[in-house]
């Protein structure tokens, strides 16, 4: 079991036009914590700097300041050289995260063999079936051979969990896992998900834009704007009680069966005029400044 | 739905994808990846690799059977005959055998130029643009450079400054590739840049792989076509770009090849005596090899582009759609509008 | 707002598409519809369903090797009834986008990127009513912007110039350049942020009130379709297995795929239905729909 810190992160890109450099503050000192057997759903829209959280976590990007503090559970910390067994991520496109030139073997073989979960070939091809079938894919000597574009789109993104999962990771980044499926399937893999987030007590970051699925999928729920946090809480509290203006915006325009006709009813908000400045924290029941170090008393 | 990507542009790897799934379609199950970059038999590769196998093998078995290139005979210039199948040169050299060395160095230094030209383009492109930034930029600028440099002057001057003595075979390959390179070099680097962004390399980056295997199992399976038909085409290009050096006399000085064959058939004055049997045969070699690799390179090129291959079918397929709909709409008219009483059942279930 | 009470503009009769390869695949099998005047009807399904084909099909828009295999599409416009399927070329061009006009699927990325908008309304405009003096078409550009949302003034801009929601309105300005009776809107939004695609939305139902076109509206959204639509028609497999009243639909549905369709969206503020994390129906991916199929 495995647990992550992120604190004041801040990631800065530098836009080129000519001789013209700006820098683009993407991410402005977000702090998380993921633990394991606990899912928080980082929601916001494209831009809002929630992908850009996940390539830092999965080290694909360094961060412009702030500490990423990935801990055990008996609280050593997880070395760069065992960083990647650790902490995993399933992409938000099955039809792109798999080479269309490899089998679904060769998938979920390379991770094992990496981090030398398994010694001899008998021994990586019984784990592949193995993880084959934790994932719902059976029967799973007949995938195994299989290529990507053999397998429909929510069959391979039980692969890409599988992937993310054969290096024995315990904190797993599921970036818009079920965007891409379609929507008959996306219940199913959000509930593989969760059923080996039980089984494995995975620490899990949900990224999001789907203000539902956060609701019912996660236990908290951290809302992102503009790259900072603007309210964060338990699920239920966030959805159904929200403070911040933005959350609400974000609220108001999902889509709900129970409410209809209030598309035409509701005036349109001016997105411009909301602030990124402040942060409704419900777990302190209070609003917090955004955008600024987090206050050193948790540190202590 | 917010984080829907613009569609990539098409490249290889999709080309790839999307071969697989018409194998699919048809009902054939590729089991390895390496399967699908074959291309499929047409009567134009099979002309073209007839042509290839057929010029190789007078190349590399001809010379064991004909007799010594280089003995004088003293009896001038002849046509054909039953002793010299394709006549003597001016000197009384035996042309078939001349042809078969000839062959034989010229496929020599195409092979050469291909393989160092291939690896030096494979290195710069793929490389350079997987690590991307400084090294990308460096490696692109180092690129441009040999991109803009003129060839053929180049190599010209390079070959004549090296004494004729010490102006190997090798000394010209290297000449070649290292003129010839940078082009694929941008082909392969575009590829690859489109290639490296997609998820399932950061995906094995994520997993763990290193640099190397990421490069050499993931991406480059992808790009196999590209630099097959790369490989091809510097192939021709060196085997023209020899010729071209030897029949202005600046080629190798030790070895024969097609194009030392006609730089003497020139200098003999061949053409003025109308001795058609010296400059004709390397000539023909040349030309059948080039066209038996660029029929080669068109079958790789639906490899890369699979739309090609369908083409044809496909416009059928369009001919044979478009009639139908046009009878059935010819029908429609005689019949005329359809009256208000023809609507379905379910708008009564509506109304009701 | 029944539907006998509103007259039909389309009726779609038993129309069959096919594509013509080397196994012939029927992407639209027997479709009934009718659409009414000022009506939104919502067209729902997955991937692969034939949803687009469907609407690409009512509009002749379809390509080859699709073809239309049966059935008739009737346009009954104010001045007398047309059969879609009998125009030739040329009125068939004068049909299009006069009377019925399209939004693309990622149709904000369908514009000229070279060109101002201002110069794309124009040629639009100029090619359907070729005597147009350059006073009225600055009119009607201006006003269909301000209609949409768009402030006139970005007449002048370049695509690349505004956001994607704007390139949306744009497009959408575009369709209804014409005053045209139907329009085919297919996933409009879908590339869309959800504010951005909820301030699209309300400009659409606003419009339909004011103008009175009707719209087919397609998406695999079956909740956005739930909020706006007044009937919907669910496809699976190149069949409408269900077309019902949004209201009815939601809350009676009768076939089983809707019913599975309509389970898989978790409400926002209501039960959390069929998603608990319980651990159950994660494997039923396929079978569902296959026994959906069966039934059908």
């Amino acid at each position: 079991m495995t647990s992550v810190k992120i604190t004041d992160l801040v990631k800065d890109y530098t836009l080129r036009s000519g001789l013209k450099r700006t820098r683009l503050r993407a991410v402005d000192h977000v702090s998380l914590e993921l633990t394991p057997g606990r899912t928080v759903a980082l929601v916001g829209e494209s831009g809002s700097g929630k992908s850009t959280i996940a390539k830092i976590l999965t080290r694909m990007e360094r961060p412009t300041a702030g500490t990423v503090d990935v801990r055990l559970d008996d609280g050593t910390p997880v070395t760069n050289a065992h960083y990647r067994r650790e902490v995993q991520m399933v992409f938000q496109d099955p039809f792109a995260s798999l080479n269309p030139f490899h089998s679904i073997e060769h998938h979920i073989a390379r991770p094992l063999k990496i981090h030398g979960r398994t010694k001899t070939q008998d021994d990586t091809r019984a784990r592949v079936l193995e993880m084959l079938e934790r994932v719902n894919l059976t029967p799973a000597e007949a995938i195994a051979p299989r290529r990507p574009h053999e397998l429909s789109g929510g069959q391979r993104q039980r692969v890409a969990i599988a992937r993310a999962l054969a290096p024995g990771a315990q904190v797993l980044i599921a970036d818009e896992p079920v965007s891409m499926l379609d929507v008959s399937i996306r219940l199913g893999v959000l509930n593989l998900l969760g059923r080996l987030q039980r089984e494995d007590q995975l620490a899990v970051l949900y990224i999001t834009h789907d203000l539902a699925t956060a609701r019912h999928f996660s236990d908290e729920i951290v809302v992102l704007y503009r790259g900072r946090v603007v309210e964060r809480g338990p699920s239920d509290a966030v959805i159904l009680d929200p403070h911040h203006d933005y959350t609400k915006l974000l609220a108001l325009a999902a889509p709900d069966p129970e409410r209809p006709g209030r598309v035409t009813s509701e005036a349109p908000v001016d997105r411009e005029a909301i602030d990124n400045s402040t942060c409704y924290d419900h777990f302190k029941g209070e609003w917090t400044e955004a955008g600024v170090p987090a206050r050193s008393e948790s540190k202590a | 739905m917010t984080n829907l990507k613009p569609t990539s542009e098409p490249s290889v790897a999709d080309s790839a994808e999307l071969l697989a799934e018409t194998s699919v379609e048809t009902g054939r199950k590729p089991r390895a990846g390496w399967r699908m970059l074959v291309p499929t038999m047409t009567p134009w590769l099979a002309i073209g690799l007839g042509l290839i196998a057929a010029i190789t093998l007078f190349g590399l078995i001809g010379p064991l059977f004909v007799g010594d290139p280089r003995t004088i005979r003293d009896m001038g210039l002849t046509p054909p005959s039953g002793e010299f199948w394709l006549g003597t040169t001016q000197t009384g050299q035996d042309v078939l055998a001349q042809l078969a060395y000839a062959t034989r160095g010229s496929l020599q230094i195409g092979v050469i130029v291909g393989l160092l030209a291939t690896a030096l383009s494979a290195f710069f492109g793929i490389y350079g643009a997987y690590r991307g930034r400084v090294v990308d930029e460096g490696f692109s600028l180092f690129t441009n450079v040999f991109l803009v440099i003129p060839g053929l002057p180049l190599v010209i001057v390079i070959s004549g400054f090296v004494p004729a003595e010490s102006r190997g075979l090798w000394t010209i390959a290297i000449v070649l590739a290292v003129t010839s390179w940078a082009g694929s070099a941008r082909v392969l680097r575009a590829q690859t840049l489109s290639v490296r962004n997609r998820d399932y390399v950061a995906a094995s980056q994520v997993s763990g792989e290193r640099p190397w295997r990421v490069i050499v199992v993931e991406i480059l399976p992808n790009l196999l076509p590209v630099i097959a038909s790369q490989f091809v085409f510097a192939v021709i290009s060196a085997i023209l770009g020899e010729a071209g050096l030897s029949f202005i006399g600046l080629g190798a000085s030790n070895s024969s090849t097609l194009g030392t064959m006609l730089f003497y058939a020139q200098n003999g004055f061949a053409l003025s005596l109308g001795a058609w049997w010296w400059f004709v045969p390397p000539g023909l070699i040349i030309a059948l090899f080039g066209m038996g690799l660029s029929l080669v390179n068109f079958s790789i090129d639906e490899i890369i582009n699979p739309k090609l291959k369908n083409l044809r079918l496909h416009r059928k397929r369009a001919r044979r759609a478009a009639r139908l709909e046009r009878e059935l709409a010819q029908a429609s008219r005689r019949n005329g509008v359809p009256s208000q009483q023809a609507k379905p059942n379910q708008d009564k279930e509506i109304a009701r | 707002m029944t539907a006998d009470q509103r007259q039909a503009v389309l009726t779609v009769d038993d129309l069959t598409v096919v594509y013509e390869t080397e196994e012939p695949v029927t992407a639209v099998k027997h479709a009934d519809l009718v659409l009414h005047k000022g009506e939104i009807l919502g067209l729902a399904g997955e991937s692969g369903c034939g949803k687009t084909t469907l609407a690409y099909a009512v509009n002749r828009l379809h390509r080859p090797p699709a073809r239309i295999a049966s059935g008739r599409i009737t346009f009954h416009g104010d001045d007398g009834d047309t059969d879609i399927l009998a125009l030739d070329d040329a009125e068939l061009r004068a049909f299009r986008w006069e009377r019925l006009s399209m939004v693309f699927q990622g149709a904000m990325n369908a514009l000229n990127p070279v060109t101002t908008v201002r110069a794309q309304l124009k040629d639009t405009l100029l090619a359907h009513r070729p005597r147009m003096s350059r006073k009225e078409i600055r009119e009607r550009s201006e006003d269909v912007l301000t209609r949409v949302g768009v402030d006139p003034r970005r007449l002048g801009s370049y695509p690349h110039e505004l956001s994607g929601g704007m390139r949306q309105r744009v497009m959408i300005a575009m369709a209804m350049l014409l005053e045209p009776q139907i329009m085919i809107m297919d996933e409009p939004t879908t590339a869309l942020d959800v504010v951005v695609q909820r301030d699209i939305l309300r400009e659409i139902v606003r419009l339909r009130d004011e103008l009175d076109f009707a719209v087919i509206f397609i998406t695999h959204d079956l909740p956005l379709l739930l909020e706006i639509s007044d009937r919907i028609a669910v496809m699976l497999d190149g069949e409408i297995v269900e077309l019902e009243t949004a209201d009815r639909l939601y809350r009676e549905a009768k076939h089983p795929y809707t019913r599975k369709l309509l389970g898989s969206f978790p409400s926002l503020s209501g039960e959390r239905g069929a998603f608990i994390r319980t651990g159950v129906d994660e494997t039923t991916e396929d079978s569902t729909v296959a026994t959906a199929k069966e039934r059908a």
